[in-house]
């Protein structure tokens, strides 16, 4: 039987199916040169999908639905549309994209990974959840090393594939012992095995390790970092943008419904465990960020350090510090594909990545400039940005929790963060170009750019100003936890 | 519902930024006279709070509550009383007379003002100027630190991009890096407050009235009280964290040196008040002693270093840091007439820094160095600036019927109630002060000028005049009518004495 329960819960990813289809039977009749609208359809076709999700298929209390594979539930349906809004703004980011923006089926890849994540979110049953998680990852590798031509590329493609295959197979071995040890692969039904005793402490901790891992290659986290800055690098800009964001989101959605859920009973040793490695993440992602010359290498150092301020709200284990860490990621995509973008945006043009080929950015662009501004001060973390306040509501949820010195520790580290970030904002603003004539080289943004900077850049001002509707939702999607 | 003037207050510079922002750049003097404009709006506004407070009630006046996020207790909740309404009156008088010394001069040879990128220059300075309003306005912690970051994060910019070549790039980083890191330290017993008055009360909120009243243990207290009071302290330039201090003053341009001493360190003096003492009393007792060890060091160092410089610039900077030693001197002696005195202070020192900022940045523009040796005979081309000067030294000097004297004379009073002979060995701040002023003021303004500067050196503009008057106006209305500012602050005086147990 198919309800209109069923269809409800599973509308975003119809939508997003049929804008797949769509996609396939349009761009062939497109000549070479039109090829690139497919962005202007991608983009559409998902802000279009969000909106008819939001008014037709909002959430009610939560249920399983589709024999118990998907949660229908707030928390999954607020990472949808975080995935959603995070694809479209890639799809318009990938448009000008040389080699990239061109073809067709990167859109399409986008999409399936896409499709990915949202089940990732809400998945409720662990063979789901494998699913969910090759769904998303498969694309990623291909669009990783999309750029057939460059060395660098077809690298990141494929060191990515090589790190993602290793770590998910540890995972799935990981699960199959879950199975194993508590007879059911449902992850509510988990809880209640595990309350009974079914499983002994140590076997629990050697269980978690190896599922961690496979998440833990997903959010970057330190030990399993070590991918991120080459394939960030080598890959085309907006997927990177796309894979430092959405897919770290995701892996957090995960991360939190199966520890959250499913492992409550062990969560003594989980979290203490999870606090190492968030101190950790922080530390040596900022550290390593410190000597970085590309930009891009900045940006994927530094946000393994942002992975490590989004644990301390897993660390918590509280409704407040998983509301933290779900208002933490809207803000952190929002920030994240900002940079990336002007990254993209600025680079095009120069095709240059050195933080040292910002000279003079601020006289070449001042728009551009501006939002990168809006953009780098966020990821500091002060306000009136995004990261501001969403890092407050982790630390306060951390201290809550009685870990006042991983709290600590990641204030350290925000003043860590602080020099480099600002350091990049010293080239923008002060220096200037060898020969001083920025007038003469400026840097136009096409339309697909001025939109999604221009749309990302508002985000990042809205959520740090008018923070109340972002968190009120972030808490609603945390409520569906406990 | 009142007519809302504390947030127009705030928000008129945040407003006056994106407008800027939206002109095109090399419309220079629509930019120059927006932010005049506003500037005018925002001080007339200050001036209005200031005059209509009832101070026959005291108390928190003006109040505006507004939900921001009901679900973690934030509210957007505005109010000022005998303390803070001093404070809004000296940005607003700050903010004026900033951005006429940066009007600039088309001059060739004159490089006075901000020429370059003024846009950008006025639109981040307003949005400093919309933090610091924010600030003494708040009475939500949550909002409070809020616009504590957003006056601090501009500064960086302010300083390395307009910035005097040198020292700039060290000096803004290092300024940054300090005042972001005493932040985060108070964050962090920020956080640890809301919290626990959660666990007392029950009320997820970040009012500061409710948190004056969520009786935070002893231990608590003492062990929060210092990183909250030191944090905040560091922006207020306590000894040993100023060290940022004279190298931000020195790098940044006029304007933000004058925002930055007049009323950026009130800013972290004011918060170290307001979060440090008034809902930590107890720790505020605990470590009265450390406190008072503390400034009292920064008063009698930090006017010895400014009398060793030789740079105008670095001389000024020092003495901030004496002055401001002395407000933080008032703090620790827990005390009506010390704290009354603190009060004042904040507001006479943010007058007088100004002043003297901005007469050495109109030397400098024209004379092209600061070293005290190579300069002399100003008084001759620029009396206007001269005479401004040595108002603002009187008033250093802490001379009766100028401000200076009003405002150092019951935080000494104050001190020797508590502790005789901090106030003996602080006094000799006063002898050191009158030796470097009245020196440097011969050298700078009398004798012969040197013959390089024959001819070259032009008066100052007309903007510049209206500056100087502005700021010299009130110190001399402070100084022969001290009751001007006394019962005001006495009032908030005496709000900070009923949280302290009426000692």
């Amino acid at each position: 039987m198919f309800t209109s329960v069923m269809f409800a819960s599973i509308l975003p990813e119809i939508l997003i199916l049929i804008l797949g289809m769509l996609l396939l039977i349009i761009e062939p009749f497109w000549k070479e040169e039109q090829r690139r609208n497919a962005g202007w359809l991608t983009a559409g076709g998902l802000f279009i999908s969000i909106l008819i999700s939001v008014l037709f298929g909002q959430p009610g209390e939560p249920t399983a639905t589709l024999g118990g594979m998907i949660r229908f539930d707030w928390l999954g349906f607020f990472f949808k549309m975080l995935f959603m809004f995070a694809g479209a703004a890639t799809a318009l980011l990938m448009m000008d994209s040389e080699r990239l923006g061109q073809r067709g089926e990167a859109y399409l890849l986008l999409l399936a990974s896409i499709l990915g994540m949202d089940l990732m979110a809400v998945s409720s049953d662990l063979i789901m959840l494998f699913l969910a998680i090759e769904t998303t990852s498969i694309p990623l590798y291909v669009l990783a090393g999309f750029i057939l031509a460059d060395d660098k590329s077809t690298e990141a493609g494929f060191k990515y594939l090589l790190f993602g295959i290793l770590t998910t197979t540890i995972m799935l071995y990981g699960f199959s012992l879950v199975f194993g040890f508590a007879g059911t692969t449902d992850l509510y039904q988990l809880a209640d095995m595990f309350q009974g005793g079914n499983m002994s402490l140590i076997s629990a901790i050697g269980v978690l390790a190896l599922i961690l891992v496979g998440i833990g290659f997903k959010v970057s986290i330190v030990p399993f970092h070590f991918w991120a800055p080459d394939v960030y690098e080598g890959s085309p800009t907006p997927i990177a943008g796309f894979l430092s964001t959405a897919s770290k989101a995701a892996g957090f959605a995960v991360l939190v419904r199966l520890f959250f859920v499913s492992f409550p009973a062990y969560a003594g040793s989980w979290t203490f465990a999870l606090a190492i490695l968030s101190a950790i993440t922080m530390t040596v992602g900022n550290l390593l960020t410190l000597p970085q010359s590309n930009i891009k290498r900045l940006l994927a150092y530094s946000s393994v350090a942002h992975a490590g301020y989004a644990m301390i709200g897993v660390v918590a284990f509280n409704q407040l510090g998983a509301a933290s860490v779900v208002f933490y990621l809207a803000a952190y995509i929002a920030t994240n594909l900002l940079a990336f973008g002007i990254v993209m945006a600025y680079s095009r043009i120069t095709g240059l990545e050195d933080i040292r080929d910002y000279a003079g950015m601020s006289r070449r662009n001042p728009i551009l400039a501006l939002m990168m501004l809006s953009a780098f001060l966020s990821l500091t973390g002060m306000p009136p940005f995004a990261g501001f306040v969403t890092k407050v509501v982790v630390f306060a949820a951390g201290i809550q929790a009685g870990y006042t010195w991983l709290v600590v520790l990641g204030i350290i580290n925000s003043v860590i963060g602080a020099y480099y970030y600002l350091n990049v904002m010293k080239f923008v603003y002060l220096y200037r170009m060898p020969n001083e004539d920025e007038e003469n080289h400026p840097v136009p943004l096409t339309r697909p750019y001025a939109i999604a900077l221009g749309v990302l850049t508002i985000g990042v001002i809205l959520i740090g100003t008018f923070f109340a509707p972002w968190f009120n939702w972030s808490d609603a999607a945390a409520l569906n936890l406990f | 519902m009142n007519f809302p003037v504390l947030s127009i207050i705030t928000f008129t510079p945040l407003v006056a930024a994106l407008i800027m922002l939206m002109i095109p750049a090399h419309r220079k003097n629509e930019v120059r006279a927006i932010a005049l404009i506003s500037a005018i709006f925002a001080l007339s506004l200050s001036a209005w709070v200031y005059f209509t407070y009832d101070q026959a009630a005291g108390g928190y006046q003006f109040i505006e509550k507004y939900d921001w996020l009901p679900a973690l207790g934030i509210n957007l909740y505005f109010g000022v009383d005998g303390m803070s309404t001093p404070l809004v009156l000296l940005t607003g008088v700050v903010m004026f007379t900033g951005v006429l010394i940066s009007w600039g001069d088309d001059d060739k040879h004159v490089m006075s003002g901000i020429q370059d990128r003024p846009r950008e220059f006025f639109a981040f300075l307003f949005i400093l100027a919309w933090g610091v309003f924010g600030v003494f306005v708040s009475l939500d912690l949550f909002m409070l630190f809020f616009f504590y970051e957003i006056a601090v994060f501009p500064m960086y910019l302010l300083i390395v991009i307009w910035g005097w070549a040198v020292t700039r790039e060290y000096a803004a980083m290092k300024l940054t890096l300090y005042l972001f890191i005493g932040s985060v330290i108070s964050l962090v017993g920020v956080l640890a407050m809301y919290i626990v008055q959660y666990q007392n009360t029950g009320v997820l909120s970040f009012d500061m009235l409710h948190m004056e009243g969520a009786g935070f243990s002893q231990t608590f207290q003492n062990i929060w009280f210092l990183p909250v009071f030191l944090g905040f302290a560091v922006l207020g330039g306590i000894w040993p964290f100023h060290n940022w201090s004279p190298d931000g003053h020195v790098a940044a341009p006029t304007a933000v040196s004058m925002f930055h001493a007049g009323v950026l360190m009130k800013l972290g003096a004011f918060a170290a008040l307001r979060v440090g003492i008034m809902l930590l009393p107890d720790g505020a007792k605990y470590w009265q002693w450390l406190i008072m060890f503390f400034a009292g060091v920064a008063v009698v160092y930090g006017a010895y270093i400014a009398f060793v410089q030789t740079d105008f610039k670095y001389m000024v900077g020092f003495s901030s840091v004496s002055h401001m030693g002395l407000v933080m001197l008032g703090f620790s002696t827990l005390n009506r007439e010390g704290l009354l005195g603190s009060g004042l202070q904040m507001f006479s020192h943010g007058v007088m820094t100004a002043l003297f900022f901005a007469v050495v940045g109109m030397i400098y523009d024209r004379a092209h160095t600061r070293q005290i040796p190579e300069l002399g005979g100003m008084i001759k081309v620029m009396p206007f600036a001269a005479i401004g000067f040595i108002i603002g030294g009187l008033v250093s000097m802490g001379m009766p019927s100028f401000s200076g004297f009003v405002a150092e004379f019951p935080i000494f009073l104050g001190v020797w109630k508590e502790q005789w002979f901090v106030a003996v060995i602080a006094s000799i701040s006063i002898i050191i002060t009158a030796a470097y002023i009245l020196l440097n003021v011969r050298k700078v303004f009398f004798g012969q000028m040197p013959e390089k500067f024959e001819g070259h050196i032009t008066n100052i503009t007309a903007f510049d005049k209206v500056a100087i008057t502005t700021l010299c106006l009130f110190m001399i209305l402070l100084g022969i009518y001290p009751n001007f500012m006394v019962p005001m602050v006495d009032k908030g005086v005496e709000n900070i004495l009923r949280l302290l147990g009426g000692l």
